[in-house]
């Protein structure tokens, strides 16, 4: 083995630049393992395909050397289409659909010389927090295989984390890229609204909705970004803004820690977010208490938009030109019925009929209207804020990995809001379209626990240098899963 | 006069005449093979994005600038949601509340004739839906996306349009206005304008409204006007029986002639409307306006006021011309070829109708060119051909192809004129005649007529008839006395 | 949370589910309107709902053909083709 199984990107680069190994030997150690793992991290493994890839990869190292992703294993999330590859978002209703074209991630990862090995599962259609609600079976945490590793993006994180890939794509809609980067112990970036292109990844909520890397390192997650990102004219959301830049993220930072994200906080992560903060101020920040005084409501709010935009997002879903359809119908109302209650799980058809009660004549200024009002507060609380610190410090999730069906029963008798709260601490940069990252910062009872950096819109550099800073004076990132 | 009195208010949904779709690159081009038409975008595979079409949004502008209604600076796309196979989304992209033009107004006629300024509500940009197939596919039915984001500018009017015939005049008269803009082909039978008429009645001279149904889908002339007729009847009926007229959606029926509720999923009473967030707001600059400003060509209410007022037609004929803009079109070329609108008024809507309508041509396609048509023109004006002698070459024109002056002058086609020519002429139709000129001298002028027919018919029709007439006068006056 | 108002929501939301799943959804369906009733307290008067967490504007593309579209290659995930059109039941208009 010649680049270690929980060896970065930077680590590989250096590999198959001094020739130790190559992109089809990397290939070949990453697909093993991943048919060794019992995490049942992955959808679906294109061995044939990765295989010819990462030989043409080498092909191209041996004219030209290796540069950007050249010969770099990733795996994408199975919410980005690949053409020719099934892309199921973990759902019965697309579980044999294979999509006629590339997402534009995809497409941009590859032409970096990324090397597919498959694709991740994930909580289905992106919505979840512990990964148990797919179609494929639930994900375990390489830490503890009775655990979650959160999600949805928890096929992504759960591989990262246990070396079963170096590198792996995921979507963040209210905290699908952070949280279950902090329960598997990894670096998560969620971008800026608007700076990964959207086109091609299964809507969940389209105003939320943003790709981003899952990695080991904030330096991976730059390199990865790097290649992620940019305008994309398929995407009218799409920012029209130029690259990230390279820079160090600055020195003498004012790192605001908000008042209102310690509550419902289990002591034990309090305090190591609390020394994370410590050890910026070593880096010679300055700490500074800051105010987002509606953080209270952002929850509720973003399950309003979030489960609102999804229900009219899953409306193409009804067995007429692909996807999940019922036998024999009798008409058509029950060709829709059968279609969609059959190849939608419950949590999806939750949320679904949430959207819709949100939406509909009545309801739509007590919940949609009053939802967006709240957001503007959210996203106005950021603004004001970042008037007076550079970055935010914050805990990424109100607790380290939690057992499998400890909030989520499979007879669905438990109440699901519960789980909605997983998420209180990632929905308000989610509503005001932040970018945000979470990167270990501690471990409590044998389990990695993540801290969350916000910064202000197209902020990812500040935010991409600071992590990068603490995890050169830190090792929480190095750490590994028990074997 | 009836007792009761209706009220009408239309949308027509006008298919603009994109080359792509309004939110894909798919093409637009009516009649392909089912579903050719429809990429990811129009067939909503999972994970698709919309991106609005530029040329949509101008031929909205223009279409807004033309009615003088109001350009929003900011609009909005809004999910429209039901559910239907011909929608592939489950939503159809429109817009509710911020529409891209509001108010504006089109001119029409009353029944009696007087000038009536039917007011717009609004003009909204929205995707146009599929296709259901009914004929029987086993038992089934089948689904063309090809028209699936289609744009479509949907112009409602305010209800104010008070019998079968004003609905009527509004909808040609959007029609005309739509094709001058060039923002739609106007093929009503492949369905580039369809229309939905809310219908009321209410008793003469009442000004409350009373409950109204809709007719959906009237997509050519003869059946909005047919529809109307039959549902203001129903209505009446309805009422005079003591009954109240139920709110509700109707097809027309135009094999049975008449309206049925219509039982289609598409209907739904509550569309839960909301902003389109794969969109952003539209914001309509001031150069954008400028440009679509640039772009807007003489609207048929100038060109008909114009061609009273510069070139002098009557007012039967400037409409006549102005019903249609390609036969404007041609009227324009035309007239200007020869300097003299009103012959080229009645020549276009003389001879050229008559040949359009028996060879079913397209008034661009006409074979005898608004030049050539102007150079005979011309030459009937300047004496060198006949009235008679210009019909025949105009269908030479027509079947044959050709050029006027060379055609005058191969076929010998040129009048007489020369004095000396016609006087021998008229000399032996005197001398042939004499119990006509007999007639003639003894006061029956009428027996002149005869006597010019002779000469004329002596020139082969090539004499001038005139210049005959004063030669033939001249002579018999001299001779008698 | 009544009985009329999940079937007008499952109607809307083409959903049909058995007696049990329904009444567990009910359940689910009154702890989540719980939640999102949380809202209600906060003081939004005056404050314009936010759409979109960017200020952005709408883009618009060149009125081009851009897509070439093989129907086969669409159609290979359609669970029922006849003659290049999808097939449904019987739809009465």
């Amino acid at each position: 083995m010649s680049a270690g199984q929980f060896a970065t990107i930077a680590d590989i680069r250096t590999a198959l630049r001094s020739k130790t190994t190559s992109a089809e030997e990397l290939a070949r150690e990453h697909l093993n393992r991943i048919a060794r793992s019992e995490l049942n991290s992955f959808v679906t493994v294109s061995e044939d395909d990765a295989l010819a890839t990462a030989r043409e990869a080498d092909r191209q190292i041996a004219r030209q050397g290796q540069s950007g992703l050249l010969g770099i294993p990733i795996a994408h999330k199975d919410v980005f289409c690949t053409a020719g590859v099934r892309t199921t978002c973990a759902s019965r209703m697309l579980a044999e659909f294979v999509p006629p074209y590339d997402a534009t991630v995809v497409t941009k990862l590859r032409d970096a010389g990324a090397i597919m090995l498959g694709k991740t599962n994930m909580d289905e259609f992106a919505m979840g927090s512990s990964n148990e609600n797919s179609h494929f079976g639930p994900v375990s945490n390489p830490w503890d295989a009775t655990r979650v590793p959160g999600g949805s993006s928890g096929g992504s994180a759960a591989a990262v984390a246990a070396g079963l890939v170096p590198a792996a794509t995921a979507t963040d809609t209210g905290g699908s890229i952070r949280q279950p980067a902090a329960l598997c112990g990894i670096s998560g970036l969620k971008p800026t609204y608007g700076r990964v292109s959207r086109y091609g990844m299964v809507a969940f909520a389209s105003s939320l909705d943003q790709g981003g890397p899952m990695a080991r390192t904030a330096h991976d997650l730059r390199l990865l970004l790097h290649h992620m990102e940019g305008h994309d004219p398929l995407d009218s959301t799409s920012a029209d803004v130029g690259p990230t830049p390279r820079g160090a993220g600055g020195t003498g930072l004012r790192i605001g820690i908000p008042r209102e994200y310690g509550r419902d906080l289990d002591a034990r992560l309090a305090a190591t977010v609390d020394e994370a903060a410590a050890v910026f101020e070593g880096l010679g920040h300055e700490r500074q208490d800051v105010s987002l005084p509606h953080t209270a409501y952002a929850t509720a709010a973003y399950y309003v938009v979030a489960s609102a935009e999804a229900s009219t997002n899953l409306s193409r879903y009804d067995g007429v030109r692909y996807g999940h359809r019922a036998e024999s119908p009798a008409d058509l109302d029950d060709l829709y019925a059968r279609s969609r209650s059959e190849g939608f799980g419950a949590e999806v058809k939750r949320r679904i009929l949430t959207g819709t009660y949100a939406l509909s004549i009545g309801y739509y200024d007590a919940y949609y209207r009053k939802a967006q009002r709240l957001r503007r507060l959210v996203r106005q609380d950021f603004l004001d804020a970042f008037a007076t610190v550079d970055l935010i410090l914050a805990p990424s999730t109100p607790s380290t990995a939690f057992e499998k069906g400890a909030l989520l029963a499979p007879d669905e008798t438990k109440d699901p809001t519960v789980m909605y709260e997983q998420d209180i601490y990632t929905v308000p940069a989610s509503l005001a379209g932040l970018p945000a990252l979470s990167i270990p910062c501690g471990n409590v009872g044998g389990l990695p626990v993540g801290m969350q950096l916000i910064a202000p819109h197209f902020g990812e550099d500040r935010l991409l240098g600071l992590a990068e800073s603490f995890q050169r004076e830190t090792d929480w990132h190095e750490r590994t899963p028990p074997p | 006069m009836s007792q009761w009195e209706s009220v009408i208010g239309l949308e027509v949904h006008v298919q603009l005449q994109t080359r792509s779709k309004i939110f894909s690159g798919a093409p637009t081009a009516f009649g392909a093979p089912p579903n050719t038409q429809a990429c990811a975008v129009d067939l909503a595979l999972p994970g698709v994005l919309p991106v609005l079409n530029a040329e949509a949004v101008r031929m909205a502008i223009v279409f807004g600038l033309a009615v003088e209604g109001e350009i929003a600076e900011r609009c909005r796309f809004d999910r429209k949601s039901y559910f239907y196979p011909d929608l592939p989304k489950g939503y159809q992209i429109s817009q509710l509340d911020e529409p891209i033009v509001r108010g504006g107004h089109l001119d029409i006629e009353t029944d009696d004739g007087a000038a009536k300024r039917v007011r717009l509500t609004r003009a909204h940009l929205e995707e146009d839906a599929g296709k259901s197939l009914h004929e029987d596919y086993q038992g089934k039915t089948g689904i063309d996306l090809n028209r699936a984001g289609t744009p479509l500018l949907e112009v409602v009017s305010e209800p104010e349009l008070a019998s079968p015939e004003e609905a009527g005049r509004y909808f040609r008269a959007l029609h005309t206005l739509v094709r001058t803009l060039g923002i739609c082909d106007g093929n009503l039978n492949e369905g580039s304008m369809r229309c939905d008429a809310n219908v009321s009645v209410r008793p003469r001279g009442s000004t409350d409204l009373g409950e109204r149904t809709e007719i959906k889908n009237l997509n050519s002339f003869r059946f909005l006007d047919k529809a109307l007729a039959f549902e203001i009847q129903r209505q009446i009926d309805v009422l005079e029986s003591g009954g109240s007229v139920e709110r509700q959606t109707l097809l027309y029926d135009a094999e049975r002639d008449e309206t049925r509720p219509m039982r289609g999923k598409e209907l739904s009473d509550d569309y839960r409307y909301f902003p389109d967030p794969d969109l952003l707001p539209v914001v309509v600059t001031q150069s954008m306006l400028a440009q679509a400003r640039a772009t807007i060509p003489e609207l048929p209410a100038a060109k008909r006021r114009r061609y009273v007022d510069e070139l002098g037609l009557t007012d039967y004929d400037a409409r006549w011309l102005t019903v249609d803009p390609d036969t404007a079109a041609y009227f324009d070329a035309a007239a200007t070829a020869c300097g003299r609108p009103k012959a080229a008024a009645n020549w276009i809507m003389g001879d050229v109708a008559a040949a359009v309508r028996r060879e079913d041509a397209a008034w661009t396609e006409v074979p005898v060119s608004a030049s050539q048509l102007g150079k005979l023109i011309e030459r009937i004006e300047d004496g060198s051909i006949s009235g008679k002698i210009a019909k025949s070459l105009f269908k030479t024109l027509w079947d044959d192809g050709g050029e006027v002056d060379e055609l005058i002058d191969s076929q010998g086609l040129r009048q007489v004129s020369d004095s000396d020519e016609i006087a021998a002429i008229v000399r032996e139709v005197i001398d042939a005649n004499p119990a006509q000129v007999e007639q003639v001298r003894s006061g029956k002028i009428r027996v002149l007529g005869f006597l010019v027919g002779q000469a004329m018919k002596a020139s082969g029709g090539k004499a001038n008839p005139k210049r005959v007439s004063e030669l033939l006068q001249a002579a018999l006056s001299t001779d008698g006395s | 949370m009544d009985a009329d108002l999940i079937d007008k929501l499952m109607h809307l939301a083409a959903l049909r589910l058995e007696a049990r799943e329904r009444e567990l959804l009910k359940d689910n369906l009154l702890k989540i309107v719980q939640l999102i009733d949380t809202m209600q307290s906060a003081d939004t008067e005056g404050v314009e709902p936010l759409d979109h967490p960017l200020d952005g504007v709408q883009s618009l593309r060149p009125d081009r053909v851009t897509e070439t579209v093989d129907r086969d290659r669409f159609q290979q995930d359609a669970p029922e083709v006849r003659d290049g059109l999808y097939l449904v039941p019987r739809v009465v208009e």
